[in-house]
């Protein structure tokens, strides 16, 4: 098979601007950051509670959440479907096949990530951190927030990591979502279509959008960390 | 309870790689099919009385009928099995494919939600359905895979001079069976062959709005992959299927696959 001809039509869509292509870039894009942005502050105190405090089954709970993190994206997908369904508990709000539909199931795959990384980027902190903010008359919740900055880098790369996996995230997306054209159509479930149609040229490009987005995000993260030092 | 899980492993692996093994066998015949031929039921019911007779494993990957000829003109099968004429006879015309014949036929209907919100229950008139399903702003899914159903359905739209797209309009790009299972969640209207309608009534509770045209019907065809563009084929194989197929035997028997009581296919072979 011929690769360089549509590799070349996959950087002629992209230069010309393609609407198909751009509607499902920016679909991904902006439902993968609502869906952070909605997970994110949740997952990162549960994270850093269960780094910091010490409660009966707390051990249970790190367990539960570190399997979700090898839990199948398509096992998720098939809970939200059967919970959206039109004959599911949550029918009636009509939210199967919707850009909503993919974000809850976004959420979903990306909390225990933002959660495994915050607390190993908390119990990687210098425990003095909280003790001194402690002695300097901060209270707790104070001498949290400033053990949390003292590792935003950790963090930060909690939040890049959710986001790269919910971006090329294909199976849930597809059963939830249902790659409808222009409303729930994105990256990932583009290129599954485009190559089951042969059409290789929309795969390539959506391919190499993908991968830009991927290296751009950690490229960022590491000048971030640059700048702030690592110590 | 360690060592039988790792007993079940084993047993799973070695199956996985037997059946990889015999997918490679060389008397197999391999096939491209549309997704209608696989979810109504009509392979699982035909292949085993084939095989039974043949010795032989006919496998095959049911996709849209783009799909389908595109691995037909990469070599990747031995034969089609599809619904879209023109692009049969071109498959035929470019050299990939030899002595297509006409295998059977079934027809397509138009179905819709039970509430019917843009009237469509009892138009005779093709035309007239669609062009209630847009004026009256209705939900329609389209399977948007380039199958031989969404061919069938863009050219029925051409036919009535409708542009259907618009915000009602969804393309799923995916099988019959999930563009039906999406209109039902949608509550929207679609195009449906009828076997994979059947099987999917329950499960959706759409209803048949629109049937019985004579622009509905659907012709299917089987070709061998062309064996000179492809030495690789296994030609006698597929040729040997696609005889029983077009024989009076095969003719019966696809006759005679009546899940829940009808008959979804008709043998169309005309000697």
């Amino acid at each position: 098979m011929n690769l360089l001809e549509p590799t070349r039509r996959a950087f002629e869509l992209l230069l010309e601007g393609d609407p198909r292509l751009l509607e499902a870039i920016w679909l991904s894009f902006w439902t993968s950051v609502v869906a952070i942005a909605l997970i994110a502050p949740p997952s990162v105190a549960l994270g850093f509670l269960l780094a910091k405090r010490r409660f009966p089954g707390q051990r249970p709970v790190v367990v539960l959440v570190q399997a979700l993190l090898s839990f199948p994206t398509v096992v998720i997908g098939l809970l939200i479907y059967l919970l959206l369904s039109r004959r599911g508990p949550l029918g009636e709000l009509e939210l199967l096949f919707t850009p909503s539909a993919i974000i809850f199931g976004y959420m979903m795959i990306a909390f225990p990530i933002l959660v495994v990384f915050t607390i190993s980027a908390v119990q990687g902190a210098d425990p003095r951190v909280y003790e001194t903010a402690r002695c300097l008359g901060a209270g707790r919740a104070r001498a949290s927030f400033t053990t949390l900055w003292e590792v935003r880098f950790g963090i930060g790369a909690a939040v890049v990591n959710g986001f790269g996996r919910v971006v090329s995230e294909v199976g849930c997306a597809i059963m939830v979502g249902g790659n409808i054209e222009g409303l729930t159509r994105n990256i990932p479930t583009a290129i599954a279509l485009e190559t089951s149609k042969g059409d290789f040229s929309q795969g390539i490009a959506l391919g190499m959008v993908l991968m830009v987005v991927a290296l751009g995000v950690n490229v960022a993260l590491a000048a971030l960390q640059g700048k702030g030092g690592l110590r | 309870m360690n060592s039988r899980f790792s007993m079940h492993l084993i047993a799973a692996l070695a199956a996985g790689s037997f059946a990889m093994a015999a997918f490679g066998a060389a008397d197999d015949i391999k096939m491209a099919t549309t997704t209608s031929t696989d979810n109504s039921g009509l392979l699982k019911y035909l292949l085993p009385k084939y095989e039974a007779k043949c010795g032989c494993k006919v496998r095959y990957t049911a996709v849209g009928t783009g799909n389908a000829i595109k691995l037909g003109e990469n070599g990747d099968v031995d034969m089609i099995m599809v619904h879209a004429r023109a692009a049969e006879d071109k498959f035929v015309a470019e050299g990939h494919g030899v002595n297509r014949r006409d295998l059977m036929y079934n027809d397509f209907v138009i179905v819709g939600p039970h509430s019917d919100p843009a009237g469509l229950r009892g138009t005779k008139d093709l035309n007239a359905a669609l062009k209630k399903i847009k004026d009256g702003g209705a939900t329609f899914v389209s399977r948007g895979d380039d199958s031989g159903t969404h061919k069938k359905e863009l050219a029925l739209w051409k036919t009535a001079g409708i542009d259907p797209k618009g915000p009602k309009y969804l393309s799923i790009g995916q099988g019959m069976g999930q563009t039906l299972t999406v209109a039902g969640e949608k509550q929207g209207y679609t195009l449906t062959d009828r076997a994979t309608y059947a099987t999917y009534k329950d499960k959706t509770g759409l209803e048949i709005m629109v049937e019985g045209e004579k622009n509905l019907l659907n012709p299917y065809g089987v070709i061998a992959v062309n064996p000179k563009k492809f030495p690789g084929v296994n030609y006698q194989g597929a040729m040997h299927f696609i005889e029983w197929l077009t024989s009076d035997e095969g003719q019966k028997a696809i006759a005679e696959y009546r899940p829940k009581g009808a008959q979804l296919f008709f043998p169309d072979y005309k000697k």
